[in-house]
């Protein structure tokens, strides 16, 4: 039983004049993990920020079409609702150096100005921190600076104030591409996880990532969605022949 | 061989000297021989010109500690006379009298210099901060941001006897020759350079910490109130320091209008003198020696305050670029 969480219709996005991402149209069903991948310049993160109306942040970015969260099209919203649903994480792990630990995974809340008990916030904390694995590792040390982790503690801290939030949707910007390679592998073994309460989007240049952590594939060429298929198939039989010549290495 | 040519620690004539000689060491065509040559008068002209800057950063120092030592000496009698109570004294006279005897006392000055910046410096924060925030976050381009960047750093290039003059014709019919009077004046002259540096550190704000807050539901005032205000937080309080530091100073546009009155301030409307105001008011009047040098020893004060006003203000900027 799948039901469809994200209906990208006919979108396209700029920079000024330069035309990003062109006409994409793309299903996404609710708790799979979707790996968009591309060359440098194809327009996947672009496209991802347009999901969550982060693109439009950058001064002459402009952006039409239909993104549909739940039918709902999230270029009508306001963007702050569209960011509570559609959680973020970026390609540098970026706590913020001023919070400790602690706040830092509440940090949407302080953030909003929303108010909660200490009890609650005690709760969203350890709840956060326990699905991002890091719970176990930090809970002696929650008053400590975020700054004070390591790579892979810090993106798993980004991840968690992510999901503090409690969206539906979760982007992934590259989000291993600053960690080493066990950090690395904590995160992907993260996203299988994560999965089972939200739907997934991982931009990633790292065709074994995206085969290792993805249930479907989105390969974009020059702005455009060439294929989007289970991610077995695009592995294994793709059809259009740049996806092909993408794969095997033939250019990057 | 290549790597030492890239290290950036090794200086350029150095560089040219390994370059030289590894190719002195190495089969040589005529070509090279000729550039050989060429390179060796470069080093020559890169040491001459080397100790040249180095000569004048040296004088630039002597000169300084040279203005410094000229108020010292140039104080000495009036140092000798009054000792630290010069600084306390509330009494300016010098001109001796059956009941009066010739007195000097720093202190309605002093005060007057530190109340006049203050006040200045707390009527022109939020000006300044606005300017900063408007352009190092809301509008970073554009012909407004640009007409209004623009604007502000004229307001820098303004002669200060144009805001004496300006005080003089539109602020002294309303409020008199005053305190408050010179701190407006104050307050408009010193926002470019609170508001110069706060610019520039907003605009130094990481991009992704931004985007971490606006990826969470934040709004732009979210954002400028929980992540940039923090992050800038100590280099504002430079840039606050550094106009503080030019206020202090301030001499013509001041003496025009606060009034010369040479007793203790009873408030911020009454008229008054500032360090700087004495100086450029009774120096080239005066003929007593004690007087003389108790006008410098005014400008000492100042000059120290200043300094350490300046100095405490650069130490934060540079901490906070580091980071």
């Amino acid at each position: 039983m799948e039901s469809t969480i994200i209906k990208s219709v006919g979108y396209n996005a700029y920079f000024g004049d330069n035309h990003v991402v062109k006409n994409v149209n793309m299903e996404i069903a609710r708790n799979k993990a979707i790996a968009v991948m591309g060359p440098s310049g194809c327009g996947k993160t672009t496209f991802l920020r347009g999901i969550n109306r982060m693109h439009e942040l950058i001064p002459g970015a402009t952006a039409n079409g239909q993104i549909l969260l739940d039918g709902e099209d999230v270029l009508e919203m306001h963007p702050i609702f569209v960011r509570l649903k559609i959680g973020m994480v970026f390609q540098r792990p970026n706590p913020f150096p001023n919070l400790s630990i602690y706040d830092n995974v509440i940090a949407g809340y302080l953030l909003n100005g929303i108010k909660l008990p200490k009890s609650e916030k005690d709760i969203i904390v350890e709840k956060s921190l326990t699905k991002v694995a890091l719970w176990n590792e930090v809970k002696d040390s929650l008053v400590k600076k975020g700054s004070f982790l390591s790579g892979g503690q810090q993106q798993r801290l980004c991840i968690a104030r992510a999901v503090a939030m409690e969206p539906e949707v979760l982007l992934f910007d590259e989000p291993t591409s600053a960690l080493d390679p066990i950090s690395t592998s904590t995160v992907e073994d993260l996203f299988h996880e994560l999965k089972r309460n939200y739907t997934l989007i991982i931009v990633t240049h790292n065709m074994q990532q995206a085969a290792r952590v993805s249930d479907l594939t989105a390969f974009f060429y020059m702005g455009e969605l060439v294929e989007y298929d289970d991610t077995k198939v695009m592995f294994t039989n793709p059809k259009d022949t740049r996806t092909q010549n993408y794969i095997t290495g033939r250019f990057s | 061989m290549n790597s030492s040519i890239d290290n950036p620690l090794i200086t350029r004539s150095e560089n040219l000297e390994r370059v030289i000689n590894y190719n002195a060491k190495s089969e040589v065509s005529v070509k090279t021989k000729n550039s050989i040559k060429r390179s060796h008068r470069q080093i020559k002209t890169e040491v001459v010109f080397r100790r040249t800057l180095s000569v004048i950063g040296w004088l630039m120092i002597a000169l300084v500690i040279g203005i410094l030592l000229t108020l010292i000496w140039q104080s000495m009698p009036s140092i000798k006379k009054y000792g630290f109570s010069y600084v306390w004294t509330q009494v300016w006279n010098p001109t001796a009298s059956v009941v009066n005897p010739e007195v000097f006392g720093a202190l309605p000055f002093l005060f007057g210099t530190l109340l006049t910046s203050f006040l200045a410096l707390l009527i022109s924060i939020p000006f300044s901060l606005a300017v900063a925030i408007f352009l190092g976050e809301y509008y970073p381009e554009g012909w407004f941001s640009n007409l209004l960047m623009n604007t502000v750093e004229l307001i820098a290039s303004i002669p200060s006897v144009i805001y004496g003059f300006w005080g003089l014709a539109v602020i002294i019919p309303i409020l008199g020759k005053s305190i408050m009077t010179s701190s407006l004046i104050l307050a408009v002259m010193i926002i470019p350079y609170a508001a110069s540096l706060g610019r520039s550190m907003i605009r130094m704000v990481p991009a992704n910490l931004k985007e971490a807050a606006y990826s969470l539901g934040s709004t732009r005032y979210e954002v400028i109130r929980s992540v940039i205000i923090p992050y800038v937080k100590s280099g504002l309080f430079a840039g606050v320091l550094l106009s503080l530091g030019r206020a202090l100073g301030e001499t013509m546009a001041v003496t025009m209008v606060i009034g010369n009155n040479n007793s203790f301030p009873k408030s911020i409307f009454s008229t008054g003198n500032t360090l700087a105001s004495m100086i450029a008011l009774e120096l080239p009047e005066a003929t007593d020696d004690t007087h003389i040098s108790a006008l410098v020893e005014l400008g000492l004060i100042l000059f120290v305050v200043t300094v350490v006003i300046n100095l405490i203000g650069r130490k934060i900027i540079s901490r906070y670029s580091n980071v």
